[in-house]
């Protein structure tokens, strides 16, 4: 199984000399799926925006075998395809289609074959009878739909979530999770949610003032850290 | 919301609705320069204007009265002016200048109830507009839902804290989180056009044709402008 993420010695302080990331070790193989846990704070997602050099800090980031560095933050970006917590700061363009053509065209598609690309992922999410409607008359599930549709569009290997079911009631989460199961890219997903991890994800990271303070089997560290309501 | 309805109108399926965006905005530009240059004492060219209006807005089954209350939304900033001049002494150029500001904020009102935003946003860049101030239109519309929820929000939490809350330092506390709240978003909007390969320039759709019916379209309230702005 090839290593698409390897990171070593991660650091990152935030202008305001928060310590946010200190020293951390981490790899993701081909097709494998990981929960980041962790308090509020812990530095899980300020970890993720440099997964695709958004936040750039001290260490070593190789993704699908590529040193993250100037020359190849392009290349980087059409492998690693973030999924934002807030949808409606994904969602920035008028329409539901030109917003998951956006990707396809930025990576140099023609316009049609980003069109054409952005309806075929529409119509893999569910939602292909939202093309010429706007992001902002979406529901809070159909937002997020979109969002890993405009990701999806371009093609990645690895795809980021970011507290993916923040916001959805119980049937929504269950479809996005079924979804979420059926593609087949390997995924980091950030989340509080024990349940999630344990339907999507094998293996957990557990984030605790900016280092890694344990990981292994989802469920050994869900009962390591309590990490559970009751 | 005002703009939520004119939203809605915008994505009918009027005739109308079906001109291309080029074609009504050519025909809006005309209805301005031929509404301001009319002289101020023309008053059955203002009525001949309304009707023409009027006739538009029926064609592209939108409600009368919702257009002419939204219109009217510009009289309390041209009723100040309208009213300087009225107290100066000329009357007449006072009516012709709130009725200008009304029949204006009308047309404007029917291209963009009969136009959905991505439409008349590319009729601007097919002229040459610039990229970066039709950028900021599209922007400030998308997010303009978003920061109204936003502000509905946090207002509900204010009067849930105290019924009686109103006044200045409620309203300065609100735009004061709420303007780092937009700054907040505006960087979050930034990482995740950057994530999905952004580099400082937006693609630009294709024209699509403009079709001898939009040639029509345009041709018509042309001569229609022109006649009642040359003959009444």
């Amino acid at each position: 199984m090839s290593r698409v993420i390897q990171i070593a010695g991660l650091r990152y302080r935030y202008p305001d000399g928060t310590q946010a990331l200190d020293g951390i070790d981490f790899h993701l193989n081909s097709g494998e799926s990981v929960a980041l846990f962790g308090a509020n704070g812990s530095g899980k997602t300020t970890f993720v925006l440099h997964l695709n050099g958004l936040l750039r800090g001290e260490g070593s980031i190789e993704i699908c075998g590529m040193r993250l560095a100037d020359g190849t933050l392009e290349q980087i970006r059409s492998k690693v395809g973030v999924v934002f917590q807030d949808s409606d700061e994904q969602l920035f363009m008028p329409t539901v289609l030109e917003d998951v053509a956006f990707g396809p065209l930025n990576l140099g598609l023609s316009p049609d074959d980003a069109l054409t690309r952005a309806r075929t992922v529409l119509k893999r999410v569910g939602m292909a009878h939202a093309f010429e409607r706007a992001p902002y008359h979406l529901s809070a599930g159909e937002k997020k739909r979109v969002a890993i549709a405009g990701v999806l569009a371009m093609d990645p290997e690895i795809l980021v979530l970011d507290e993916p079911t923040t916001f959805l009631d119980p049937p929504t989460r269950r479809d996005l999770l079924s979804l979420l199961r059926s593609l087949p890219q390997a995924k980091v997903v950030v989340t509080h949610d024990a349940n999630l991890a344990r339907a999507l994800t094998s293996r957990a990271v557990f984030f605790d003032q900016g280092r890694i303070t344990g990981q292994g089997d989802v469920i050994e560290i869900i009962q390591r850290f309590h990490w559970e309501y009751s | 919301m005002h703009h939520l309805v004119i939203d809605r109108w915008s994505r009918g399926s009027s005739s109308l609705h079906q001109r291309d965006p080029r074609a009504k905005l050519a025909a809006l530009l005309v209805f301005l320069v031929v509404l301001s240059t009319t002289r101020p004492g023309a008053q059955w060219a203002f009525v001949a204007y309304a009707v023409l209006l009027i006739l538009t807005a029926n064609l592209a089954r939108l409600p009368i009265l919702g257009l002419a209350s939204r219109a009217a939304l510009v009289l309390p900033f041209s009723a100040t002016f309208a009213l300087l001049t009225w107290w100066s002494g000329d009357s007449l150029r006072a009516l012709a200048l709130a009725e200008k500001s009304f029949l204006s904020g009308t047309a404007a009102l029917l291209l963009v109830g009969t136009t959905p935003l991505t439409g008349w946003t590319a009729a601007l860049e097919s002229w040459r507009v610039p990229r970066m101030l039709i950028l900021v239109i599209q922007f400030v519309y998308r997010y303009l839902f978003v920061i109204a929820e936003q502000v509905q929000r946090m207002r509900w939490a204010a009067l849930c804290r105290g019924p009686k809350q109103r006044g200045f330092r409620l309203a300065a506390g609100l735009v004061g989180v709420l303007f780092a709240r937009s700054w907040q978003r505006a960087d979050g909007i930034y990482h995740a056009m950057l994530a999905r390969g952004f580099r400082g320039r937006f693609v630009p759709a294709p024209p699509a044709p403009f079709r001898s019916s939009d040639a029509l379209f345009l041709s018509t309230c042309l001569a229609g402008c022109l006649a009642i702005r040359m003959l009444l």
